[in-house]
């Protein structure tokens, strides 16, 4: 009887498996060039204006004196008081619709309503919070309405990605915390929460570190583009890194530009330390399991 | 030439007269419109080990897990009947399911314990009971009793995790012993084990019965005959046979109950 | 796993109505050799011995391997525990009917002994009694089982008859007493065959009804019989 396999098909396969194997190789490495070479050529831009002076000073109509340091200070406030308000809630929402939720009609409208709030587009937030936090409930152009607006926007990617992190949880450890004379909040605080931290941690990362970048709704809501303090209360006006990177990228001098590549650098500075941060807890509380 | 068998006995006659500790009347349970147990009479008795046989799908593990409530977490669920603990009616009015749990523990057929210490695993529901006084006492004697301390008492604050399947699972065994439960109820305990943690796991059964009641779920016939005191045979969702092992496996007063533990269907 | 578990009690029933026919086949030939007067039957008998021994060891392994692999229950556990018991009584009832061989063997070599009772008589109930019980075990019929039971009491009759009939035979006329002696020998081993079926016909009620009815025979027939 002759064997299935055709004599000689076994080498087209491994070609053609060899193939596939190089494309997503060549693919890989593209992207990563890629991302290589702007970081390289904006780190090569800007470094030359990269000091003290320029992180402790104001933007000035003369670039030897233009700083950063209102922008860096209002990303900063504004990404604290986004994480303040978003994390709670959206952490809470999740685990309220996974555990204690039910499976029926309405937890599939809210499922979907979510997730197409996620994928509005960021303007149409800065217009919600523009009505609603600036003039609405009065706050005028402060950091504390940017960061609620913020909150708004990244609230649906935190509640989906945290919401997958519990549902990870093995069904199994439930059932075992259960049987074990637990509450349901017993059982998600003590087993479902600690178990579903890392996934929840990683989805925080990511929906701060979009807020950080997004430009369009602190327009909106008003932040300003030439700011010569910092904010020294959430009720006080304030600009934003990627504002201010913009805003010196639109002047037809060359020396803004660079600045506004040492701008990035700083964007892109701070994205890293805060992802590091998450890297350490995520890594910490999975390593000590045995708590 | 014997006379037809009646309503298939719900109490089978006890040498050492133990007394009942769990009784179902008439219990009838469906999730949505499937039935899964029909009009299911059948008494526990205390401190004897109870075994619930049957092929797939009769209703066995529904039945358990109605012995401690843990149906209430499944939607669409109906129950009609009574299930009494010494008399109480488990879902009458007022009564907490968390109160139940804590009297009538469970054994799952994968072991689960928690991410966490071995010491973790076994201290954890007694403290969220509120227990603070002793709890290395206890932790010890719960894992003495699950025959486990001697293989952890070195290693208490590693994970859980990195125990063998047997390990795992007479290390949920010990959990379950913390809570000082009256019942524990095992659903096919032994079925992701190999035969020698198996054959532990029976051993440590006789010991725990004269201390606790154990009801026990297994598709495995051998181990029910082995290990039980009373054996109750279901099909379809309805009580078939119950009565002592011994009498259910030499001669068995139903054909059907006869055709199943020779191994003719199921 | 059922399926190896039939076929094996398939093999093992064959194997036992074998044993069976081997031990009815041997009682035939003693008792015809007996009866008839026919030497040449005898040789038969005794050399038939080794193949009920072979057979019974045969059924008795058989009976191991099944115990050991498949680990049976309920009706299937009793009625291994039957066919090793009934291999048991047919083994003895084969060494019985040598035994009357023997006794032919004698009687036919000398002059024929008037007898007070037709051992035929006696021989032909046996027979039946031995075939019933088989018959029994091989359809679970209890009736058939009680009915050996019963008969047996017959048996035990002829056989005192005998008894008594050779005792004044031999009372009035001494040459006859060797005769006699083998003749009632002969006799009691057909009686004691008659006891060895009323043993297997109450292994076949233990196979039916789970009961063991050994030491209350009595009881149970007066149950049967007072039934409405």
């Amino acid at each position: 009887m002759a064997h299935p396999a055709k004599a000689g098909a076994l080498g087209a396969r491994r070609r053609r498996a060899a193939l596939f194997v190089a494309t997503c190789r060549l693919f890989t490495w593209l992207a990563v060039v890629l991302l290589g070479v702007l970081i390289l050529h904006v780190t090569r831009e800007g470094i030359g204006w990269l000091d003290g002076g320029f992180l402790s000073s104001y933007p000035s109509r003369f670039a030897e004196k233009a700083g950063i340091k209102s922008a860096l200070f209002g990303t900063l406030w504004l990404t604290s008081l986004t994480a303040l308000f978003s994390i709670p809630v959206g952490v809470a929402a999740a685990i309220y619709l996974e555990e204690f939720g039910g499976r029926g009609k309405l937890s599939a409208f809210i499922d979907i309503n979510i997730a197409n709030l996620a994928g509005v587009p960021s303007i149409v937030y800065g217009i919600l919070g523009l009505a609603i936090f600036v003039r609405w409930f009065s706050l005028q152009r402060s950091v504390l309405a940017g960061a609620l607006t913020m909150s708004l926007l990244i609230l649906p990617v935190i509640i989906m990605s945290s919401r997958e992190a519990i549902r990870a949880v093995p069904h199994s450890i439930r059932q075992a915390a259960l049987a074990l004379g637990a509450t349901p909040w017993q059982t998600v605080r003590y087993h479902v929460l600690p178990a579903a931290l890392p996934g929840i941690l990683t989805g925080l990362i990511l929906a701060l570190s979009r807020a950080i970048g997004e430009t369009a709704p602190l327009i909106m809501i008003g932040a300003l583009t030439y700011v010569a303090f910092v904010p020294s209360g959430p009720m006080d006006a304030f600009t934003a890194l990627p504002i201010q990177i913009f805003n010196w990228a639109s002047r037809p001098q060359a020396e803004f530009h660079q600045l506004a590549a040492a701008g990035i650098v700083v964007l892109l500075a701070v994205l890293l330390i805060m992802n590091a941060a998450a890297i350490i807890i995520r890594h910490r509380s999975q390593r000590d399991r045995a708590w | 030439m014997v006379t037809p068998s009646p309503q298939p006995t719900a109490r089978a006659a006890d040498a050492a007269g133990s007394p009942t500790i769990i009784q179902a009347h008439d219990l009838s349970i469906s999730y949505g419109t499937a039935p899964a147990i029909r009009n299911l009479s059948l008494e526990i008795s205390e401190n004897r080990i109870t075994s619930i046989i049957g092929p797939s799908g009769c209703g066995k593990s529904t039945l358990i897990r109605a012995f401690n409530r843990m149906n209430d977490f499944i939607p669409n669920v109906r129950m009609e009947g009574v299930i009494e603990y010494r008399g109480a009616n488990l879902y009458g009015p007022g009564v907490d399911p968390v109160d139940v749990r804590l009297r009538i523990g469970m054994v799952f057929q994968k072991p689960n314990p928690f991410p966490k210490s071995i010491f973790k695993n076994v201290s954890w529901g007694p403290s969220i009971n509120g227990h603070r006084s002793d709890v290395d006492g206890l932790v010890e004697e719960s894992l003495r009793r699950a025959a486990l301390w001697d293989e952890v008492k070195d290693r208490l604050r590693d994970s859980a995790l990195g125990l063998s399947g047997g390990q795992q699972q007479r290390l949920c065994i010990a959990r379950a012993l913390a809570m000082q439960p009256d019942v524990i109820l095992m659903d096919e305990p032994c079925s992701a084990l190999d035969p020698v943690s198996t054959s532990r796991i029976e051993d440590l059964l006789f010991e725990l019965k004269k201390q606790y009641t154990i009801v026990i779920v297994t598709h495995n016939m051998q181990q029910a005959a082995r290990v039980s005191d009373f054996t109750a045979f279901l099909d379809a969702g309805k009580l078939i046979e119950f009565g002592d092992t011994e009498t259910l496996f030499t001669r068995p007063k139903e054909k059907r109950t006869g055709d199943y533990v020779m191994g003719r269907f199921g | 796993m059922s399926k190896h578990l039939l076929r094996d009690l398939d093999i093992l029933k064959r194997e036992i109505l074998t044993m069976g026919s081997l031990v009815e086949e041997q009682i035939n030939k003693a008792i015809r050799a007996l009866v008839d007067r026919r030497p040449d039957l005898i040789a038969e008998v005794l050399d038939g011995d080794e193949k009920i021994d072979q057979t019974e060891v045969a059924v008795e392994e058989s009976c191991l391997k099944i115990l050991a692999l498949h680990q049976p229950v309920a009706q299937d556990l009793r009625f291994i525990i039957t066919v090793l018991k009934v291999n048991n009584d047919l083994e003895r009832i084969g060494d019985l009917a040598i035994n009357i061989a023997k006794r032919a063997k004698y009687l036919c070599a000398h002059e024929p002994l008037p007898m007070p009772i037709k051992i035929a008589d006696i021989a032909e109930t046996v027979s039946a009694m031995v075939r019933s019980s088989l018959d029994a075990l091989v359809n679970g019929d209890t009736k058939t089982a009680m009915w050996v039971c019963q008969i047996d009491d017959q048996v035990d009759d002829l056989n005192k008859k005998m008894f008594i009939g050779l005792q004044s035979l031999m009372q009035k006329d001494s040459k006859t007493i060797p005769r006699a002696i083998n003749a009632l020998s002969a006799s009691r081993h057909l009686e004691r065959i008659a006891d060895q079926a009323t043993n297997i016909a109450e292994d076949v009620i233990f196979l039916v009804e789970g009961e063991i009815v050994r030491h209350r025979m009595d009881d149970l027939m007066e149950t049967v019989n007072g039934a409405p």
